[in-house]
């Protein structure tokens, strides 16, 4: 590990993103908001060339674009991938993306309509937007950008949205098996669905983060990895692709306080 | 044959309790201007069928809406839509909530005239759980899948802002995403177009005849709204107006705030409105969005 390099928390998280896109091969990478976006432009310039990737908008490009004002960057463009497409590519499964549920539970159902009662809801969110959709046809990964109780909840979400591991939701005759959820990254730790049945396991924690704390902060029992470590650092030539990909620095917003990467000593 | 009317002549063919399906995609090229003119009207009880925008949260926050058949609000930039929002948590709102695909699965059911299609989306979710209208249907094929059978969303009427359209009802979607437009004019009985220009009858070259996405005889009128879709984006001619879209989601968080803003850019029409927002001149010439 190379700590002389010294990293933020969202890069870090960045880089962790990268990875749930990992041997994916040639499907849509849809990051959704900054940290997935920039984690999905970095692994498609680092391990996973065969990605396919939008300008945000409805055009494929082969260059990541830097996010925000453009200057005298021009796109290049290979492609169309409009909302019709989009679906099109959705229903047939060829996409993994990773976006950010208000709530997600043990079973990986997440919600991003209502919280509370859905007739008369606490807050209405966005709606359960394409969520039903994505989770039953192909690859999911979240983010969580602050890791509580609030968001990994106990029992079911509010509003199952997203579908998840849970057999109680899944009728005979139904399919499952087209459904997958890989990754959560949050700001604590990057999870995984790999335990007994889909349990959700802590993959890796970040610098200075425990178990403990995450457990402490999960509504429902989490399972350790085997292999449970430290999330891997950002390599110097990964920061260097980071920065050039957000030349805004976006990135240091998405964190409240832009907290440093390697967490200080409590 | 000539098309053209006003805003005016549009909502003169709306009738309460009426279904309306919107084109656009959330604060994108929403055919505002004929939204503005249903506000200054006393239409209610409207099922309102959309990738909603500020088109949902305006109707709403002037108490036009009795349903909202919708997989979302949201203004984007801004991604929480405060009058939906804020009605929503009222319990003032019925809902069919569905998936964005089930939705436009909806519309390409009515458009073909069939009962449903058949989806996997919606499936082990509370959407379905909530509406227990929606039903299920086993494959009568080798496979015996259980699929969800997506009822077909017919419209009474679509409205729809486009780029371009002549007097016959051609149209033109110049943007690089047409969205769903052509599955909303499909589902419906009568669409009315609005439109940043009109001609009398097009002349097009291939290249542009490529940007026609529906046919003209489903289109029932033409009105020509430059900057018709402010403060929604109109993908190529100018984006939205985020100064506009803040001064309408403060409104929400103000006792009388809907009144006010009815009062400040709606009530006088739509050259009193663009004159509040600087003009076509300004309005047209927003920066599109950059990502």
């Amino acid at each position: 590990m190379s700590d002389k390099v010294e990293f933020s928390l969202a890069e870090l998280m960045i880089v962790a993103a990268s990875e749930a896109w990992r041997g994916d091969g040639e499907v849509l990478a849809s990051g959704i908001g900054v940290i997935p976006r920039l984690g999905a432009s970095l692994a498609k310039l680092t391990h996973g060339p065969g990605l396919l990737m939008t300008d945000s908008e409805c055009f494929l490009v082969e260059d990541p674009i830097p996010l925000g004002p453009r200057g005298d960057f021009v796109p290049k463009y290979s492609g169309s991938m409009n909302f019709e497409r989009v679906f099109e590519c959705v229903w047939g499964g060829q996409r993994h993306a990773m976006i950010g549920p208000t709530q997600i539970d043990r079973y990986g159902q997440t919600n991003l309509s209502v919280i509370g009662d859905y007739k008369k809801p606490k807050a209405a969110i966005l709606g359960v937007r394409g969520l039903p959709g994505n989770s039953i046809n192909h690859i999911n990964s979240f983010i969580v950008p602050s890791h509580s109780k609030r968001v990994f909840v106990e029992g079911e979400v509010d509003m199952v949205s997203g579908v998840g591991y849970n057999p109680a939701r899944w009728e005979p005759g139904m399919r499952q098996d087209f459904m997958a959820i890989r990754h959560i990254v949050t700001d604590l730790c990057v999870m995984d669905f790999e335990g007994p049945e889909h349990a959700i396991r802590v993959r890796s924690l970040h610098p200075g983060v425990s178990f403990d704390e995450v457990q402490e902060k999960t509504g429902f029992p989490l399972l350790k990895a085997p292999n449970l470590g430290e999330t891997p650092h950002p390599t110097a030539a990964q920061l260097t692709l980071i920065r050039r990909l957000d030349p805004h620095d976006l990135r240091a917003a998405q964190l409240k306080g832009n907290p440093p990467g390697m967490r200080a000593a409590a | 044959m000539n098309k053209l009317m006003t805003a005016t002549d549009v909502v003169a063919q709306l009738r309460d309790g009426m279904t309306i399906g919107f084109g656009g995609w959330g604060p994108r090229r929403k055919p505002m201007a004929i939204v503005r003119e249903i506000l200054r009207s006393d239409l209610k009880d409207l099922t309102v069928v959309a990738y909603g925008g500020p088109e949902v949260g305006m109707l709403c926050a002037a108490g036009k809406v009795k349903k909202l058949i919708f997989g979302f609000a949201t203004l984007d930039a801004i991604p929480l839509e405060p009058w939906y929002r804020k009605v929503r948590e009222s319990g003032a709102l019925e809902l069919l909530e569905l998936d964005e695909g089930m939705w436009q699965w909806g519309l390409r059911a009515a458009g073909m005239r069939v009962p449903f299609l058949p989806t996997r989306c919606g499936l082990a979710t509370d959407v379905t759980k909530l509406n227990p209208e929606l039903k299920t249907i086993t494959s009568p094929y080798d496979d015996g899948e259980v699929l969800l059978a997506m009822p077909a969303l017919k419209l009474d009427v679509a409205l729809v802002h486009v780029n371009a359209a002549d007097q016959l009802g051609n149209t033109l979607i110049t943007g690089g995403d047409p969205y769903f437009d052509h599955l909303v004019a499909r589902a419906a009985d009568a669409c009315y177009v609005s439109a940043e220009r009109v001609e009398e009858r097009f002349a097009l070259t291939a290249a542009e005849a490529r940007f026609n996405t529906f046919e003209r005889y489903l289109v029932k009128g033409v009105v020509h709204a430059p900057c018709g879709a402010h403060p929604t984006a109109c993908d190529p001619e100018y984006g939205w107006d985020m100064a506009h879209l803040k001064r309408y989601v403060a409104s929400a968080a103000e006792d009388g705030g809907w009144q006010a803003y009815m009062d400040e850019f709606v009530t006088a029409g739509e050259a009193a409105y663009q004159d509040k927002n600087g003009g076509v001149e300004r309005m047209g010439k927003l920066p599109l969005p950059v990502f």
